[in-house]
């Protein structure tokens, strides 16, 4: 239920925004946080921005989810 | 990193020797469950380390009696039940959402589908099922804001949602806890802040250490609370940095308090909580389902056998439960501890049996 995913704005019109991030765009709302502009990287839980992220903490998120993707594509993998 | 993971065990490791006796924390947070358990967090820790899963899964905690109002309402013609994915599953007396046949239940993965819902079928009563704790509660609120600016008649939420400091409250009144310390969950605390856990401290001169989900983030965690053991000072400290402030998000919180207001209302398994559960505020009485359908109270109901209840508090871990993978498992449940993907016993049941 707590999971958040960041995300960066690619697009924003009042405070509606369309996110993309991990090759995928979706629609969200960034009410919670009314100073969000295009360009910055926010965390995103059920559908609504809930603060703003650095780059450096997004990236890191990102990669565990791309690791988590390939564990899902193949299970035999072992870890390193 | 693997440096860090020992600096962490070394303060683990110390403060098991210095108190001399067990070390319980409790987190409260179902996606800290999940995430100790996938990365196997506790099998790294000391064995006088015990880790502790508390009420932090807002499915978990959801009242029987709201599952059935949840049922009662799907049989109807007239109604639309918006529902966040994880509810489908759990069974009340007559069943669970997933499993009726009317086709009345949509899964929205964001209250805004609720509203757009609502707009799109102005012949039925949209409901929403507002449930989870501070980190979603202002999103109903801003479905409740939109449905007025949009003038609509046919959008309600049912409010089941939930605050996770009075349950910390409630836990630590309890005569036969064994709670030392509480790691306390991420995104709830980038809503509230961590200013919010220093009553508990005042109070019970618990640590409670904000942590984030990585599986360093919660070794880090749990390394800060022995630090703070040890020094006998203990205080609300965050590690999850990127995220969460003192502060937390002032335009969520606003939102939350303009448009709702706290009451008695039940958890599963521990009873009334004193200003733990959250209802629409009467001038917003026209979007409350309650009101909407003249319901007056959600009673709690019992599921005999079930030991939810305990395995929330910590008391006991779900093997000790005579259903646990019996007569309750993840394709089967009867509990929402086993319904739930971040509950305890559906975690320990897919991950834990070797731990």
């Amino acid at each position: 239920m707590c999971l958040a995913v960041p995300a960066r704005i690619v697009e924003m019109e009042g405070d509606k925004a369309v996110v993309d991030a991990m090759g995928n765009r979706w629609n969200i709302r960034t009410t919670l946080i009314p100073d969000a502009k295009v360009d910055d990287i926010v965390l995103v839980h059920a559908g609504f921005a809930i603060t703003t992220l650095d780059e450096e903490e997004a990236k890191k998120t990102w990669e565990l989810f791309e690791e988590i993707e390939e564990y899902r594509d193949n299970p035999n993998k072992l870890s390193g | 990193m693997l440096e860090r993971i020992n600096e962490a065990r070394k303060l683990m490791d110390a403060a098991c020797e210095q108190l001399g006796r067990q070390i319980n924390i409790m987190e409260v947070c179902g996606t800290h469950t999940v995430s100790i358990f996938r990365n196997g967090i506790r099998s790294a820790l000391p064995e006088q380390l015990k880790l502790l899963s508390g009420p932090g899964c807002p499915v978990c905690v959801t009242d029987q009696g709201y599952i059935d109002v949840t049922v009662g309402l799907a049989k109807r013609d007239d109604c639309i039940l918006a529902t966040y994915g994880d509810m489908i599953r759990v069974p009340g007396k007559e069943g669970s959402l997933e499993s009726l046949t009317s086709g009345n239940v949509k899964v929205v993965f964001s209250s805004d589908e609720a509203v757009k819902l609502a707009k799109e079928n102005p012949d039925k009563t949209v409901v929403f099922i507002a449930v989870g704790f501070e980190t979603t509660t202002p999103a109903s609120a801003v479905a409740v804001a939109d449905a007025e600016r949009l003038g609509l008649e046919n959008f309600c939420i049912l409010s089941g949602h939930k605050l996770v400091v009075p349950a910390m409250d409630v836990l630590l009144s309890e005569k036969n806890h064994k709670i030392d310390a509480f790691l306390c969950p991420g995104h709830v605390s980038v809503i509230i802040g961590t200013d919010a856990y220093d009553p508990i401290v005042k109070k019970y001169g618990r640590p409670c250490v904000v942590a984030g989900f990585e599986p360093l983030q919660i070794i880090e965690g749990i390394g800060e609370i022995c630090r703070q053991l040890m020094e006998g000072k203990p205080e609300t400290k965050s590690i999850y940095n990127a995220a969460v402030t003192a502060g937390g998000n002032p335009a969520a919180m606003k939102l939350i308090e303009e448009y709702f207001e706290p009451y008695d209302g039940y958890w599963r398994g521990l009873g009334k909580i004193s200003g733990g559960t959250l209802k629409l505020k009467e001038k917003y009485s026209k979007y409350d389902a309650m009101v909407h359908f003249g319901i007056d109270e959600i009673a709690a109901e019992d599921l005999s056998g079930c030991r939810c209840g305990e395995v929330l508090c910590g008391l006991i871990d779900p093997p000790e439960c005579a259903m646990f993978g019996g007569a309750c498992t993840p394709d089967e449940p009867v509990g929402p501890c086993m319904v739930s993907t971040e509950g305890s016993c559906a975690a320990w049941y897919k991950y834990g049996r070797k731990q």
